[in-house]
């Protein structure tokens, strides 16, 4: 009986565990069921490759879509990481003690800004600027990267400095040692070093943006064409999910959980390759 | 002193902490079980065209009966009619006809509405042909010159696919034709106004009920869009408000409608900017 | 052109300090456009009442309980079971290929799209479960996508602790339960409640997976059955359908602060009360 007792606890938790993982598989399965159908039907190079989304006579390509975020990501990591690197690297080697108490609990509120707050700005600063002193409609590429660069400025600029305070301080000392200036020892010896941890940020950064709905919602023009241009208006996976998902019935909704199905496996492949490169930086 | 005194303590603490977490989910589950809940509530849900005249109508109902709850939901026109279809919603709110599989549904006419085409106050043109709109929105033209405006691109703003409003608009001033994909796309009238009042290259079409001093209204065929020539025919561009219903509506749902359609019900729609039965003049 | 080594220092110095200060600039600009706009809106009356006319007039009280109520469910459902599974995984099974798998699963699906989880939420609990537009349909759903967070956190805050308190409370006659409760998780605690405020707040900003999973109704919700419009909703809706600005502001002026409140509170209260018990 004893016995019993002590196995006890060990049994509620496996129940725990089980329906808790049961329900994470729950949606794989529910969005890998609901979408397969469609990709069945149109064949999947048809549908990842396909150039039309017309769901009224039933097009489902979703390539102007890929090209929308993928478009959106790399400008949102062009204009973002490079800031974030030079901001975690301010934070490490830079700050003196009292100023990075104020900027690090500052970088975390900017990740708690709802992306409504972000769309809503970007919509009323951003927008307009790019229309009237660039071109185009303003709701475009453009301005989707530079909202998007900003989300991912909190996710980037934390693993980078994690990364480069995991650094053995020999590095550092040894460098300042033989004469070289702080700069200098950031530049050749630190960055480099931290190289595959700042990698990792970058695609744990990038999968945060290609991700992301509301914000871009309010800012991309969500046109069904291909974007030709950064000027030009697009739409993301995401937000093509989000704009139709109210109304989308029979097909239409299985293509809807088919793009969900190429997020995942987006989603899923960075998340692999910044876990292979994380675990390859603590080697 | 015990040094383990503090694990002993926090024991206590920690599972007092669950314990009313616990409690709590568990009253506010039961207040949700006690209650009556389906007997004194119904939902209505779709066209965001609809909307705002629903929500008045609520809730000048809501003061004659106290103890009724109705609640309403947005998502655009054929999201209502689906979820009307799937007992979702107790009634579906639709600004287009019904077609094809949804003729099955149960619908009344509550009002109807005009369909404005906007621009921007600066713009210098004030009056478009049918064929010149269908012109824009098939993109063959993209210059405000070709129109014997000023010289600029053209910027296209369109409603989402489930829109009853983009039906309308595409059944009746477009023949159907199909919209272009560079079409930029927005999921509600505000967002198009909004975007039509900055932009002074933009175009767009809204409820004409929500027309303001931000934007302008042009002549179709000659015809200026208002109130009194929809009343007397001459303005094309009318859509039906509908209430539409799964069966014959019964209980909560069949009084609500007999307020709507009763006279104090279409004083309310008139007073409100819409064109109710009576009000009509019998050509 | 060779720069001088202390050119380089003082020029990288500068656009260092300059990166950190664009950074600082846009979090203040972002806030402050907010803040300033939204917070001569707020008074007391604009947060007990409800809203009426659509938004157009009236206050924000209904949306207020909404976000607490639609919070409140998602992490009352996510927490104990994500703690519970991280308690599985590090106190009853041993680190395997299972365990890998499983981490790697909770790892991807924290990095799923939100409106994924909205869909999912959408067709699953709203539409096939006929739970409707419902907090309860919003809460399940938030909790799913929280759930993956919660046990990841609360994992490596276990994983963190000293395998010396374990083997003092065995060593005393401790039982796996007694030891699980009184030592590990009290030393994990910070850990777990900093994931869990984390999930807390994503909930709070929470828009995509929330609109068409408990609705948009105005009314103050009169049980979890009822649909519910969540502050943020609430902002996207005025702002989209230009019905108030006023108001638009108003209500993501208090969205930031109850976000503000929630992470500075929050933060001194692990400080408090976990840091004293050791």
């Amino acid at each position: 009986m004893k016995r019993l007792l002590d196995r006890l606890p060990g049994f509620i938790f496996l129940l725990v565990a089980l329906s808790a993982l049961s329900a994470l598989a729950l949606i794989i399965v529910f969005i890998f069921y609901e979408g397969i159908p469609i990709i069945a039907k149109i064949g999947l190079g048809q549908f990842t490759l396909g150039m039309s989304w017309a769901p009224g006579k039933g097009e489902f390509g979703i390539l102007p879509m890929i090209i929308g975020t993928v478009s959106v990501t790399l400008g949102a990591a062009v204009l973002g990481v490079p800031v974030a690197i030079l901001t975690s690297v301010f934070l490490t080697e830079f700050a003196p003690a009292a100023v990075s108490r104020i900027v690090r609990p500052a970088i975390q509120l900017l990740a708690g800004i709802p992306s409504v707050v972000y769309g809503f700005w970007g919509l009323t600063f951003i927008v307009p600027y790019i229309r009237l002193w660039i071109g185009g409609p303003g709701l475009s590429v453009l301005a989707g990267s530079v909202i998007l660069a900003i989300m991912i400025l909190p996710t980037v600029i934390s693993i980078t400095e994690v990364s480069l305070l995991a650094l053995p301080r020999t590095y550092k000392e040894g460098s300042l040692a033989i004469g070289a200036t702080q700069w200098q020892t950031v530049w050749s010896v630190q960055l480099p070093a931290a190289r595959s941890g700042i990698m990792a940020a970058v695609i744990l950064g990038i999968g945060r943006a290609v991700g992301e709905t509301m914000a871009v919602i309010m800012v991309l023009g969500n046109a069904v064409a291909l974007p030709e241009s950064i000027l030009d208006p697009a739409r993301t996976l995401t937000t093509n999910i989000g704009i139709e998902m109210g109304y989308a019935s029979g097909d239409h909704q299985q293509a809807l959980f088919a793009t969900g199905i190429v997020l995942l496996v987006i989603v899923m492949s960075l998340n692999s390759i910044a876990q292979a490169t994380l675990k390859r930086s603590q080697r | 002193m015990d040094p383990f005194l503090s694990i002993k303590r926090c024991n206590n603490s920690l599972l007092k902490r669950i314990g009313i977490i616990l409690v709590s989910l568990g009253l506010v589950m039961l207040a949700g079980c006690s209650q009556a809940q389906k007997a004194h509530q119904i939902i209505i849900a779709g066209s965001t065209s609809v909307q705002p005249f629903a929500e008045i109508l609520a809730e000048e109902y809501m003061k004659l009966h106290p103890d009724i709850s109705i609640d309403i939901q947005g998502g655009g026109s054929s999201s209502g009619i689906k979820a009307a279809l799937s007992g979702t919603a107790d009634i579906g709110m639709s600004s287009r006809d019904l077609k094809g599989d949804e003729l099955s549904l149960w619908s009344a006419e509550i009002a109807r509405d005009g369909l404005a085409i906007i621009v921007h106050p600066d713009n210098t043109v004030d009056h478009l042909t049918s064929g010149q709109v269908q012109d824009i929105y098939i993109k063959a033209v993209d210059n405000w010159a070709q129109l014997g405006g000023q010289d600029g691109d053209i910027h296209l703003f369109t409603r989402e696919e489930g829109s009853g409003t983009r039906d309308a608009f595409v059944s009746l001033a477009m023949d159907n034709a199909d919209v272009t994909p560079k079409a930029m796309v927005q999921d509600s009238n505000g967002a198009v106004r909004q975007l039509v009042g900055d932009d002074p290259g933009a175009i767009g079409y809204i409820s004409l009920g929500l027309v303001n001093d931000d934007v302008k209204a042009v002549d179709l065929d000659g015809v200026a869009a208002s109130h009194e020539n929809i009343i007397n025919g001459s303005y094309k561009l009318s859509r039906p408000f509908l209430f539409v219903s799964d069966e014959d509506p019964e209980g909560i749902a069949k009084d609500f409608i007999d307020f709507v359609l009763s006279e104090e019900g279409r004083q309310i729609l008139t007073r409100e900017g819409l064109v109710t039965r009576d009000a009509e003049v019998q050509p | 052109m060779r720069l001088n080594p202390k050119t380089t220092q003082a020029l990288a110095k500068a656009v260092i300090w300059g990166s950190a200060l664009l950074v600082i600039v846009l979090l203040l600009f972002i806030l402050l456009f907010v803040l300033i706009k939204g917070v001569p809106t707020l008074s007391w009356q604009f947060l007990t009442e409800n809203p009426r006319d659509m938004g157009r007039s009236g206050g924000i009280f209904s949306t207020i309980v909404s976000t607490i109520l639609v919070t409140l469910v998602s992490v009352a459902i996510a927490t104990p079971f994500g703690v519970g599974t991280a308690l599985y995984l590090t106190e009853f099974t041993r680190e395997g290929l299972a365990t890998r798998i499983i981490r790697f699963s909770a790892d991807t699906l924290a990095a799923i799209p939100s409106i994924v989880y909205g869909l999912f939420g959408f067709i699953f609990f709203v539409i096939n479960l006929n739970m409707g537009w419902s907090i309860l349909s919003g809460g399940l759903t938030m909790a799913m996508m929280i759930l993956p967070t919660i046990i990841r956190t609360s994992e490596e805050a276990i994983l963190a602790i000293h395998p010396l308190y374990r083997e003092v409370s065995f060593s005393l006659g401790g039982t796996k339960m007694q030891t699980i409760l009184g030592a590990v998780l009290p030393s994990a605690l910070r850990g777990i409640m900093t994931g869990v405020i984390l999930s807390i707040g994503r909930c709070v900003a929470e828009t995509a997976a929330v609109i068409l999973t408990a609705g948009s109704s105005l009314r103050l919700p009169e049980s979890v059955f009822s649909p519910a419009r969540t502050m943020a909703v609430h902002f996207y809706i005025l702002v989209r359908e230009g019905i108030s600005m006023e108001r638009a502001y108003g209500t993501a002026a208090a969205l930031i602060i109850l976000i503000l409140i929630i992470n500075v509170g929050a933060n001194m209260l692990i400080n408090r009360f976990v840091a004293k018990n050791h």
